[in-house]
């Protein structure tokens, strides 16, 4: 079909072109040698470079110049949910997915955004281009409930907020702006962390190393490993810290190790850099959550802090967060503001506008607010419910003295079980939960009614396989 | 900007010895700021041309004041427009309990249809390559992100491989391809004396580009300057495309904008499939839709079968990961509602060409106040140019000029959106020009 149609065409082509296309192409794709260089690209992972010199004894009219990609590893996340879908046993249950679901499993719009869309569909506002900075009216409510709206760094407009697409675009801002202005310097980031925090920075080629996190003798946080290893870094290295609900152990600092953390990042002149996407999820409080954040600002210090409304807006489609960056002075954060827009506008423009008007209107308005305040307790409550069920379930039914505590010291979304690989697959092969690999499971996807169950899907794995 | 590695360390050494002493007070104060500010090497970045015009704009209370910056309709009140069918897609949509994209099945069915339409619209409905699937769809952030998206993917996979743009392009396609860092190269295109286009001089840089170059091209509504190929120039630019291996990148932002009629927008795409090109396609719904604010749109990338797409697409996907993740899925349900049920389509398909209609309009309008008031230079490029964008042929200074004493906006490169030009602002604008022109010393060289 292909080559008729090319064929057919040339027939109208001018009457330079007297050889056939074929012949034509034949002569001048010269894979593999002259002004092509694939020879000598340097290794690529990316490229599966084996591919070539086959093509060149092929002289096909419709060659990809991408015939050399290779297949994408699959995201370890997202691979749960399909693996889910496709399992037809009933009693199947998906601990994999870091999104809120109801008592009865299912995704819950909250109550102040249907309102709050309404409001927005009754005046018919228009849909023009935001600014490349973003609403302003969402990166003023965003600033002032991250750090309170009568901080001194908000009275003082030493805050530079961009809304960004989520926690991610947010994140990948911040990362473009450290190789932009301090290119080789480090990210330090959690071992374990978010599994995209890695992609984000290697697109954004800032050079990363972990620091110890979570220990798993105690299912805990191995806090002088912690300081250990921020204090063996760089000086002037970026340190990525959780600000609540640690994602994927569920293990947060406690105020006073806050403070010391505090104490040695700035000992190191190190940056602090918070990722906030469960504020208000990790104790219900949007203000208690907001504590390690604005300790650090309390302190002085300058910090970076990326926002996500996915979870505790229940937003997650519409990619709404922020990048705040706290600085010195007013001058310097229009500054760094202003090189953020820099940085967006290669991105994508100017940011999607939806989640944006929703998050202004529902904090903007104080009845509103109060109620989301109200669906966020209840939310981060079903958690802590489900967690104090799957605690007592699991002391009840486990004879070997195990101590379950963790399920109860671990706060937010997540749990990580102390569940190794095999362990993990257990769970799903044979008792059809899903989870993923690292032994997290999502208390988000757990409803009461099956709190038993897993707990002997647990116990099983735990004591039964190595 | 950079500093180069050993003025780093210079710096770094001076700022430690600063940070000792005064981190030192900083532990034992808790309310003392640091005098060292991380982001003092941070210099102010420069305006961005275009939305800064905008800016400027707002911040004029002239009653007079006209925007011709941004590219963005306006209707004959100068005002934003909501198409018709998007409201209708909005009821259609109020209520769905859609929170999850990537995660819910229903989601990532939106995307798919997103990207099928899409793929329809710029390549034909019963195109060979919509029905065999064989490319890598994937939606993006509009146009933006979807050449941004294509530019990362180009990196990854031909590092050494430079881009071409037309002289000029879009103001943000150099930034987008250097941030994803790809070496920048342009190829003749606007020809300022006849502020048309330089065929001979765009076939010349084609050829003796590097043979397999990527290049990117308007396929209608040419950004800035509206100047567009023929159907056989175009035919004869795909053909030399053959001949030397190129690869053809289209910014599909303003289809339906030219002509008004979608499929005729899209011949330029269509001849170069015809002869078996494997192109490369960023589709924006920011203008024909009216969706600017939701950053909807599309990137697709031929590819030599569907397998070869499957991959293709996982390393898209891959880098969209590592930027935002997921689009936005609000937008991307109106598209898909619009595109999906041939009624609201077909409500689309004529508003689309009642914007266009308007513009051509406004063009012929201002053409003839321009020719009544006696102005010694040719007009002709205003209604020859199509799209949104008339390159007018105005210097900085005359720009400047019409800023400064007639508070009428419009990008110092000379180009004015015609889409902010009304029936009520026609003959101020006209006068505004003819001021600025009148005495214009290159009046005797106009052809």
């Amino acid at each position: 079909m292909t080559s008729t149609s090319t064929m057919l065409s040339l027939a109208s082509a001018p009457p330079t072109a007297s050889l056939s296309v074929h012949e034509n192409l034949k002569g001048r794709l010269k894979l593999g040698g002259g002004s092509l260089s694939f020879n000598k690209e340097r290794a690529n992972p990316f490229i599966n470079t084996k591919s070539f010199s086959r093509i060149s004894m092929v002289a096909a009219v419709k060659v990809s110049r991408f015939e050399g990609v290779t297949m994408a590893p699959p995201d370890p996340i997202l691979g749960v949910s399909e693996a889910f879908k496709a399992d037809n046993d009933k009693k199947k249950l998906n601990l994999g997915v870091g999104a809120y679901r109801t008592e009865e499993l299912q995704p819950y719009v909250l109550n102040v955004v249907k309102k709050a869309e309404n409001l927005m569909v009754e005046r018919g506002e228009n849909k023009e281009y935001l600014p490349i900075e973003g609403l302003a009216a969402f990166n003023k409510a965003t600033a002032e409930l991250l750090f309170g709206a009568s901080n001194p760094v908000i009275k003082e407009q030493r805050v530079a907020t961009v809304q960004g697409l989520s926690g991610t675009g947010s994140l990948r801002l911040a990362a473009a702006l450290i190789e932009r202005y301090f290119p080789g310097a480090k990210v330090l980031i959690s071992s374990p962390t978010w599994g995209n925090h890695k992609n984000i920075f290697n697109d954004a080629r800032v050079p990363w190393s972990e620091y110890r996190y979570y220990d798993p003798k105690t299912v805990g946080l191995d806090f002088d490993g912690m300081i250990a290893d921020i204090k063996a870094a760089p000086e002037g290295s970026f340190v990525l810290l959780h600000g609540c609900a640690h994602n994927p152990t569920g293990i947060d600092p406690t105020p006073e190790q806050w403070e010391k953390i505090a104490d040695v990042i700035q000992e190191k002149n190190h940056i602090p850099f918070f990722d906030v996407a469960y504020q208000g999820f990790a104790s219900g409080s949007l203000d208690a959550d907001a504590g390690s954040v604005r300790l650090f600002a309390a302190r002085g210090m300058e910090l970076l802090v990326a926002q996500s409304y996915s979870k505790n807006l229940g937003l997650y489609a519409e990619r709404i967060g922020a990048i705040n960056v706290v600085c010195t002075s007013a001058d310097a954060a229009a500054r760094v503001k202003s090189q953020l827009k820099r940085l967006a506008r290669p991105m994508y423009s100017n940011p999607p506008i939806h989640g944006a008007k929703i998050v202004a209107n529902v904090v903007g308005d104080p009845t509103l607010f109060n109620e989301w305040k109200a669906e966020m307790e209840m939310m981060a409550g079903r958690i802590k419910n489900v967690r104090q069920k799957l605690y007592d379930s699991l002391t009840a039914k486990d004879k070997s003295g195990k101590d379950w505590s963790f399920i109860l010291k671990q706060i937010g979304m997540f749990s990580f079980t102390g569940l190794n690989k095999a362990q993990s697959d257990n769970m799903t092969n044979k008792w059809h939960v899903y989870m993923t690999k690292d032994g997290r499971i999502s208390l988000a996807g757990l409803s009461l009614a099956k709190c038993e169950y897993l707990a002997d899907a647990i116990i099983d794995s735990f004591h039964n396989v190595s | 900007m950079k500093p180069k590695p050993r003025i780093n360390i210079i710096m770094w050494g001076f700022m430690g010895s600063r940070l000792t002493s005064s981190t030192r007070c900083m532990s034992t104060s808790t309310k003392a700021l640091s005098r060292f500010g991380w982001w003092d090497r941070v210099s102010p970045a420069a305006k961005d041309p275009i939305t800064g015009v905008t800016e400027a704009f707002l911040a004029d209370t002239n009653p007079h004041k006209i925007n011709l910056g941004v590219g963005a309709y306006r209707d004959d009140e100068g005002k934003p427009v909501v198409l018709q069918c998007v409201r209708n897609a909005e009821a259609k949509i109020a209520g769905c309990d859609f929170i999850n994209v990537g995660r819910e099945s229903n989601a990532t069915a939106v995307g798919s249809k997103l990207v099928e339409e899409s793929a329809k619209l710029a390549y034909g409905k019963d195109a060979n390559v919509v029905k065999e699937g064989a490319f890598a769809g994937l939606q993006a952030l509009s146009g933006t992100g979807a050449c941004r998206l294509f530019a990362e993917f180009q990196r990854r996979f031909h590092p050494e491989s430079p881009i071409y743009f037309p002289d000029p392009t879009w103001s943000n396609h150099p930034n987008i391809w250097r941030d994803a860092q790809v070496p920048v190269r342009t190829f003749q295109y606007y020809h300022p004396v006849s502020k048309g286009l330089n065929f001979a001089a765009l076939m010349d840089d084609i050829k003796n580009a590097p043979d397999a170059s990527f290049f990117l091209l308007h396929p209608c509504a040419h950004n800035p300057t509206g100047v567009d190929p023929t159907v056989e120039q175009w035919r004869e630019i795909s053909y030399q495309f053959k001949e030397k291996s190129h690869f053809p990148f289209f910014d599909v932002a303003y289809q339906g904008f030219a002509s008004g009629d979608l499929d005729m927008d899209a011949q330029a795409i269509r001849i170069f499939l015809e002869d078996g090109h494997l192109i490369g396609c960023a589709q924006s719904f920011a203008k024909n839709m009216g969706l600017y604010g939701h950053r909807v749109g599309c990137l697709s990338v031929l590819c030599a079968d569907a397998k070869q797409a499957v991959a293709v697409k996982s390393q898209l996907q891959q880098i969209a990961r590592a930027m935002y993740s997921n689009p936005p899925i609000h937008g991307l349900l109106l598209v898909s509602t619009i595109l999906s049920d041939p009624e609201t389509k077909a409500l689309w398909v004529k508003e689309v060409k009642v914007m266009a209609n308007r513009i051509q309009q406004m063009r012929s309008t201002l053409r003839e106040s321009l020719e009544k008031l006696a102005s010694p230079l040719n007009w002709e490029h205003i209604t020859n140019q199509v799209g949104m964008f008339c390159f007018s042929g105005l210097t900085a200074d005359q720009v400047d000029r019409l800023v400064r004493e007639f508070h009428i906006y419009l990008t110092r490169d000379g180009r004015m959106s015609m889409a902010g030009v009304t029936t009520s602002n026609v003959s101020y604008l006209a006068n505004a020009i003819h001021e600025v022109t009148r005495y214009n010393r290159e009046a005797s060289n106009v052809c």
